[in-house]
């Protein structure tokens, strides 16, 4: 397994996100009001919204789009939506944030 | 002819007889009242609530200015009564009036017993009665100092729970061992005491007041034992008289109260007299029901109608502390012909008791839980013998025959005759004719037909199930809707809350008004981060996580994830140089589409995310500025070109909605705000459609509000004509802010009109001068605060990790 550093958490605000960059697509890591970090691809399974615009709350995030609730830790929708978003395992090391670049291949496959 | 009706005083009593007056002999009298206090007359019970800021002062007036109007009286207010000539049929007011009457009814209530202590007149020492005490208090709550209340009464308590919730030190200083000794019983008055102590407030009983210290104003109290207790404020609960001074002067008969016979008639046939002031067969009263009874009477008799006489009969008493919950009634203490029923459960802080004679009810006492009160009081009305339910009765009505029954059930089956409503002295039956009869469906039709619990409120659940019961699945009780999932609590209780417990955060909120999710969620709180900011705009850090995208990133989201960008172009003008600035941004991002909007602007669409500082930046050195087309906020001022260049255009419609635009922009408001000038009745802006809309004409502006064209079509309705530009920009604003402060989030104009309405909007901003003119300085005062460029900003450097990824991986690190 090969960590690579994407950030530090002090870079997402809290309750908030910021989007990562790889080759095979856009990744969103959210940080929440309790310091939890979660990614999910970029993509809400409604339309593509970009959920790295959405509102964090709890442990999840509402599509900016049309409202979706999508749990940040399963990437499945909540409620009575059905969806569900791909996730990414991340590390904490201090403050630093690093990222399976395994888990990221998996995306492009 | 039409005789002449004077009363003097305009409180709770003579307010309830004048409804029965002009009911039943409309034009009978030519009626003026004066009332020494410089208002209509109000619900004085609900003071207590707008202490704690759980009302506001609006929601507790009675008759509002136009029901004295609409019924052609005349009200001075501010005018003391100093002298009745009973020889000459005239009062004289202390400003000066002389009025003659034929008939006078005298209403002066009750005034506050001031303990003779030295101090006792220092500023700082207040009483508890009317309005401009409550003013007085909360002005010197804004310190959250220290207060003390001298009293531990019904009125004391509330004074006390109000301050406290205000934010202030308070200690009770009782002479008494427990408090409410008059209503309660040892055992209750020592659970209400623990209970106030719970909510942060000192009690010393058994504390003489022996002096009020301070050189200037108010630096503490002194007991009798020496103790010294520091206070900037002092509130004297000791207890209320009969104000009966003026009618002594005039040489009334006059015992505690100004003694009347059972049809509310003085020592002269020609004055009546009614409410605290008064005393009727040897008693004096403080709680309103009994007021109420006095103006039925009073009523039909001015009214020239046959009428049973004044009843005695007991109150309950009831203390409104939001959380505290305790029912007197009747006589309590110990004696020998007596035996009582007492139940108690410490664990839930319960205590019950009831108090018999002659297997009779006599008197009950309730605390923490007081459901069966009505039907205890039942009971005690018809003198119904309990011998056969002895055993169960304490347990309360649910518990008669056999199973307990549900609570609906209980009332189901109270007698329609079994008094719902105290104060009003409303049956049950009175209020299922009504229902049916008048085919009411809410709360409020109930209170304003029937006045059950229109006055001091505690009735309203059971008033409520009533309703229910004889409405049955038509009845949505649920006609007040919590701002979501997260709370309970309505947009309205929210937004009063947040000021009157001074809370300026999100978390602060959340955690007070108890919300039950950890981080509320994305309806609660974007409603949270405008309220914060409407209602502290020099103090609240604006939470931009809290906003929706569009809010955060200053630029409308499109459907695949890009954004749009809308300069302002203000009042819809623009010029060669703004053109050509716009078609070399346009260039140089290669953005894909252009398009002229319904507001006047031009829309620049399908920008990434990372350009927009860029686009911003260039945009700005042509001079524009954000046009907020993604906010609940001030959108677009449309124009047509008025006296300018059109044949019929009477104003300058283009140069006012200018002036508008550049007055307002940047405000936010709970959802858009869009306006429209036209500079004739031609109305090519459309301003009769819009949020806020005026129409110049040769004389003046007109200025229109609260029309849609969006999901809902809707024309404006008037507000006014004004005669000035400098006018017509004060009453839009004045408005725009009434708007700001009251609608709740996402409620356009229209709506929230519909819901205050718009002859209220209209009286506080055409007519109340000294209204208008706070809304607008509070508006000017907000907008030092939030008339920045967000656009700006951002290019110089706010928020950058909005619009730049936090990293970019390579194709060669992803692949190892
Ligand atoms: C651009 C524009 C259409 C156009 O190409 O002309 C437009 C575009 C949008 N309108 Fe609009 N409205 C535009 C004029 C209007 C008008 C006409 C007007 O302003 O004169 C109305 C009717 C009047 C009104 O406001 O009610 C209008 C009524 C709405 C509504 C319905 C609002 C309502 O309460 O009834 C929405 C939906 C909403 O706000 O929830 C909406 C929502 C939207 C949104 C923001 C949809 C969204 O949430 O993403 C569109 C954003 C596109 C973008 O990025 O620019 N738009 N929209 C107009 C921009 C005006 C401007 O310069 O700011
Ligand atoms: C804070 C508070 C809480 C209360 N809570 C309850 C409760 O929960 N339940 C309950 O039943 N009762 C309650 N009461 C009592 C209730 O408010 C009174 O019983 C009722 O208001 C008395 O009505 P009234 O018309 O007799 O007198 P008031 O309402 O006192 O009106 C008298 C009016 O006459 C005016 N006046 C006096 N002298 C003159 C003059 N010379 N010329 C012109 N005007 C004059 C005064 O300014 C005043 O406005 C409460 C009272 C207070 C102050
Ligand atoms: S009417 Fe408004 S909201 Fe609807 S598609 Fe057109 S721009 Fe979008
Ligand atoms: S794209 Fe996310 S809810 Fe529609």
């Amino acid at each position: 397994m090969s960590l690579i550093e994407i950030g530090k958490l002090s870079d997402i605000p809290r309750q908030g996100a910021r989007c990562v960059i790889t080759p095979t697509g856009r990744i969103a890591v959210f940080r929440t009001a309790e310091d939890h970090i979660f990614a999910l691809e970029d993509r809400c399974p409604h339309k593509g919204g970009p959920l790295s615009q959405g509102i964090v709350h709890g442990g999840a995030v509402t599509c900016p789009l049309h409202n979706m609730v999508i749990s940040l830790e399963s990437g499945h929708a909540m409620g009575a939506d059905e969806g569900w978003v791909r996730t990414f395992p991340l590390e904490l090391d201090g403050e630093t944030i690093l990222i399976d670049s395994a888990s990221l291949a998996a995306l492009a496959a | 002819m039409t005789r002449k009706l004077v009363i003097v005083g305009n409180g709770m009593a003579p307010g309830r007889m004048l409804e029965h007056l002009v009911d039943a002999a409309p034009g009978r009298y030519q009626v003026t009242i004066f009332n020494a206090e410089p208002r209509v007359n109000y619900d004085r019970i609900m003071l207590s609530p707008v202490l704690s800021g759980e009302k506001g002062y609006e929601e507790i007036v009675i008759h509002g200015d136009g029901w004295y109007v609409k019924n052609g009286i005349t009200l001075y207010k501010g005018h003391k009564v100093a002298t009745i000539d009973r020889a000459a049929k005239t009062v004289t007011s202390e400003p000066g009036v002389v009025e003659p009457y034929d008939k006078l009814v005298i209403a002066t209530g009750s005034v506050p017993f001031i303990l003779p202590v030295p101090g006792r007149g220092l500023p700082g020492v207040l009483t508890y009665r009317d309005l401009d005490d409550v003013n007085a208090m909360l002005l010197a709550a804004q310190s959250r100092a220290k207060a003390v209340v001298i009293g531990g009464g019904l009125l004391g308590l509330e004074a006390a729970a109000g301050l406290k919730m205000r934010g202030m030190d308070v200690t009770v200083v009782h002479l008494m061992p427990t408090l409410m000794e008059r209503q309660l019983d040892e055992a209750a008055g020592y659970l209400l005491e623990r209970a106030v102590e719970e909510r942060g407030i000192k009690v010393m009983t058994k504390a003489s007041t022996k002096a009020i210290l301070g050189k200037d104003r108010v630096e503490g109290v002194e007991l009798a034992d020496g103790t010294v207790i520091p206070a900037t404020l002092v509130v004297m609960a000791a207890g209320i008289r009969p104000n009966a001074g003026l009618a002594k002067a005039a040489g009334l008969t006059v015992n505690r109260g100004i003694v009347v016979d059972k049809f509310m008639a003085t020592s002269d046939p020609d004055i009546l007299a009614l409410g605290e002031c008064v005393e009727v067969e040897g008693h004096v009263y403080g709680l309103v029901a009994p007021l109420y009874e006095m103006a039925r009477v009073a009523g039909a008799k001015l009214a020239g109608e046959e009428t049973t006489g004044f009843a005695h009969s007991d109150t309950p008493t009831k203390l409104k502390v939001t959380g505290i919950d305790l029912y007197s009634i009747g006589d309590f203490a110990d004696g020998e012909d007596r035996e009582e029923i007492v139940l108690r459960d410490a664990a839930a802080g319960v205590y019950k008791r009831i108090i018999l004679r002659d297997d009779k009810i006599i008197g009950t006492v309730l605390f923490g839980e007081t459901s069966d009160g009505a039907w205890f009081n039942d009971l005690k009305k018809k003198a119904v013998n309990i011998s056969d339910m002895r055993e169960t009765l304490i347990f309360g009505r649910a518990y008669q025959g056999g199973a307990p029954l549900d609570p609906m059930a209980a009332v189901a089956a109270l007698p329609d005759d079994a008094e719902i409503c105290g104060c009003n002295g409303v049956r049950k039956g009175k209020i299922v004719g009504a229902i049916k009869a008048k085919g009411i469906t809410t709360l409020e039709q109930v209170r304003a037909h029937t006045k059950a619990s229109a006055s001091c409120g505690t009735c309203t659940h059971l008033v409520e199930q009533v309703i229910a019961l004889t409405l049955g699945d038509a009845y949505n009780p649920a006609a007040v809707q919590p701002m979501c999932g997260c709370t309970t609590l309505s947009h309205n209780d929210v937004r009063r809350l947040i000021k009157a417990k001074s809370l300026k955060t999100i978390p602060a909120v959340m955690q007070q008004l108890e919300w039950t999710s950890s981080g509320g969620c994305h309806k609660c709180r974007p409603a949270l981060n405008y309220y914060l900011v409407a209602d502290w705009p020099n103090e609240y850090a604006d939470d931009y996580q809290s906003r929706f995208i569009n809010e955060r990133a200053h630029a409308n989201i499109q459907k695949d994830g890009t954004y749009s960008v809308v300069p302002r172009m203000w009042g819809g003008v623009t010029s060669a140089s703004e053109l050509r600035a716009i078609a070399d941004v346009v260039d140089k991002f290669a953005i894909p589409t252009v398009k002229v909007t319904g507001g006047q602007r031009i829309d620049l669409l399908g920008v990434v995310k990372e350009d927009l500082p860029g686009v911003w930046a260039e945009l700005g050195k042509a001079g524009f500025v954000s046009g907020h087309a993604y906010a609940k906020g001030i959108r677009t001022v449309k124009t047509c070109v008025g006296s300018d260049w059109c044949r019929f255009g009477t104003q300058d419609s283009t140069g006012l909605g200018v002036r508008i635009e550049k007055f307002m922009w940047g405000s936010w408001t709970p959802a858009k705000v869009k306006m429209g000038v036209s500079g004739c009745p031609r109305n090519c802006a459309e301003a009769t459609c819009k949020d806020v809309g005026v129409i110049c004409v040769d004389s003046g502006y007109e200025i229109h509000f609260a029309g849609a064209a969006g999901l809902d079509i809707k024309g404006a309705e008037v507000l006014g004509l004004v005669n000035t530009e400098d006018e017509a920009l004060e009453h839009i604003v004045a408005l725009v802010q009434m708007y700001r402060e009251q609608a709740h989030y996402l409620e356009r104009i229209y709506k929230w009109a519909r819901r205050i309405g718009i002859g209220e909007i209209r009286r506080q901003i055409m007519q109340d001068t000294e209204k208008r003119r706070g809304y607008f300085a509070r508006f000017v005062y907000s907008q030092k605060y939030a008339q920045v460029d967000p656009w700006t900003e951002r290019v110089s450097g706010k928020d950058k990790h909005e619009f730049m990824p936090m990293a970019t991986i390579g194709l060669a690190q992803a692949a190892e």
